[in-house]
């Protein structure tokens, strides 16, 4: 490609040329760079409008451990929130390791089971947030008589990353190039001890991005949440209390109209929160490729 | 040993099968709780209604409102974000000098990363007030609604399209050139027909998140439940039928929310469907 790329360099004066015979194709050329422009122009506008806008309302009265009506405190919604982290990942994580290496390292390609486990997750990717939530109000809520709690919006919420963890396992197993298989083989070891000892550690990177990806999802889930978890604003003491989430607050602030400013903080932390979500799993998969 | 390796064979094979199993309750708790109240309400009544009025006596459940109310915004979505972000996809993949790549990736992935209810607030402060002064109304419309979907599938749009621009054979590329062809037309004429499929799919999967998406299009569309009368008015989707009404609906009313659950569990299992037969039908080739 890049010898092809010396041959053809033109100047600047035959490309101005050559577009002026070919107005078409400059005023495509036009419309993709345009495009692209407006692509990172919003992103940058939205992050840089609601960073500037923020940050001054975060104040210590804004971060204080008790949630009242005056301070509307982020605190308690952040540690619900890291609560619900904590139980849909305990559930989701060994699940979605487990059928990740069944399907890559136990099944047959294409066998019958493979293919409907495989439309099975893809279903479950696209199910949009708000069935989880009615389903989780239905099953977990009302049918188990978990009632709005921390346990009944971390398990829809486990529910609805399984499919993002199997898929970014299912990844990284794939990766593992098939020596390391071979030669665990070859000195004796079984699949099991092959699995455990030689392809997951391989993989954990890759797993370790889904993971931080999924908890990503977590923490920006509302509607899936509004119904199982609730919407009490102070901290959930165990797992069957009710307790508010760091989005639901959001939207909460945010809709009643009375607390711009504090929405506006909280907006800050979410925002913050994605963009580091962001760095580290790219981070991460930057490295599994040079490592490859 | 050899016990332990079977044993562990099943316990691999029955964590596969419980996204199986979600799948199975999902259908069996909706469709159980859902589709009786359908039919208390009449099939048609209910889909084909044009008034949604729970505290009526008799009460009107028709949801056709909100059946149009979602097809409306997630087209206009997808006239503004698909030319976008098709666009977008072509410079990526082939305008993008090396060194402005990575930043390019990792804003798309960020508007990917972005929460919902951080979009809904940034709709609320900056799209609603410009709607309001540049086309009029009270900037709680449809086209707010609209242009908020439109940015917030483009990074679905953008990287299904990327892939499926990247995976076209350079050879198709560079054959165009040879022949005389410019950039521009090589890669409209001849690389963009042949990943098609690929495009269209992300497409199909931009539908499914504009369809689905309920936080931030609650914020700004308004949620009135009436049949949708222009662009510049409020309107109500069949996400936000449920989200503002389950805090207080009880009996009929509540599995009339329930059954609108349905109808768009339904609607994204189409989707779906549409999806993996474009995708299956794009690698057979």
């Amino acid at each position: 490609m890049s010898s092809l790329n010396t041959i053809n360099k033109i100047t600047f004066k035959q490309k101005m040329e050559m577009y002026k015979k070919r107005k078409g194709s400059l005023a495509v050329r036009m419309l993709v760079k345009l495009s692209a422009l407006i692509t990172f122009a919003v992103l940058i506008y939205i992050v840089l409008f609601i960073l500037i806008n923020g940050v001054g309302h975060l104040n210590a009265e804004f971060f204080s451990f008790n949630y009242t009506t005056e301070n509307v405190s982020v605190i308690p919604a952040v540690i619900n929130t890291l609560v619900i982290i904590v139980i849909s990942l305990v559930i989701s994580i060994p699940i979605g390791i487990l059928s990740a290496v069944f399907l890559v390292e136990y099944a047959k390609r294409g066998s019958k089971i493979v293919n409907l486990i495989r439309i099975t997750a893809e279903t479950l990717s696209g199910i949009p947030s708000i069935v989880y939530g009615l389903f989780g109000m239905l099953f977990f809520v009302n049918t188990l008589k978990m009632g709005y709690s921390m346990i009944s919006g971390g398990l829809t919420l486990a529910i609805m990353i399984l499919p993002l963890i199997m898929r970014t396992t299912e990844e990284a197993l794939i990766s593992v190039p098939d020596t390391y298989r071979e030669a665990s083989f070859g000195l004796g070891a079984g699949t099991l001890r092959t699995v455990f000892r030689v392809i997951l550690p391989a993989s954990l990177p890759g797993i370790l991005a889904g993971v931080i990806l999924s908890i990503g999802r977590i923490i920006g889930e509302s509607a899936a949440l509004m119904y199982t978890s609730g919407t009490v604003a102070q901290i959930a003491t165990n797992v069957m209390d009710s307790g508010r989430t760091l989005a639901i607050h959001m939207y909460l602030l945010a809709s009643e109209g009375l607390y711009t400013d504090q929405a506006y903080a909280t907006a800050v932390v979410l925002l913050v929160v994605a963009i580091l979500i962001n760095m580290s799993s790219q981070t991460i998969s930057k490295r599994i490729i040079r490592k490859g | 040993m050899k016990i332990r390796e079977n044993v562990m064979k099943y316990v691999f094979f029955l964590a596969a099968l419980v996204s199986v199993a979600a799948v199975l309750l999902i259908c069996i708790f909706l469709f159980a709780n859902g589709v009786p109240a359908m039919a208390k309400i009449g099939v048609f009544d209910f889909l084909l209604g044009k008034e949604w009025k729970p505290s009526d006596i008799p009460p009107l459940f028709g949801i056709l409102p909100m059946i149009l109310g979602s097809v409306y915004v997630t087209a206009g979505a997808l006239i503004l974000g698909v030319p976008i972000g098709l666009l977008t996809a072509v410079y990526m993949s082939r305008y993008c000098p090396k060194k402005i790549y990575g930043f390019l990736r990792m804003a798309v992935d960020l508007l990917a990363g972005i929460p919902s209810v951080v979009y809904g607030f940034f709709g609320i402060i900056i799209l609603v007030p410009f709607v309001r002064n540049t086309f009029g109304g009270n900037g709680i419309s449809i086209l707010t609604a609209c242009i908020l979907l439109g940015i917030m599938i483009l990074p679905t749009i953008i990287s299904v399209s990327e892939s499926a621009i990247n995976a076209v054979s350079s050879n198709y590329y560079e054959g165009a050139l040879a022949l005389g062809a410019t950039k521009e037309s090589s890669i409209f004429k001849v690389v963009l027909p042949a990943a098609k499929s690929g495009i269209l799919a992300g497409v199909v999967l931009g539908i499914g998140r504009a369809i689905g998406e309920t936080m931030a299009v609650l914020m700004v569309v308004g949620n009135q439940a009436r049949m949708p009368k222009g662009i510049l008015q409020g309107v109500r989707t069949l996400t936000t039928n449920i989200v503002a009404e389950m805090g207080y609906a009880a009996d009929l009313h509540r599995e009339a929310l329930i059954a609108t659950g349905v109808v768009l569990f339904v609607f994204v299992l189409i989707i779906n469907v549409i999806f993996s037969i474009i995708k299956n039908g794009g690698k057979n080739r």
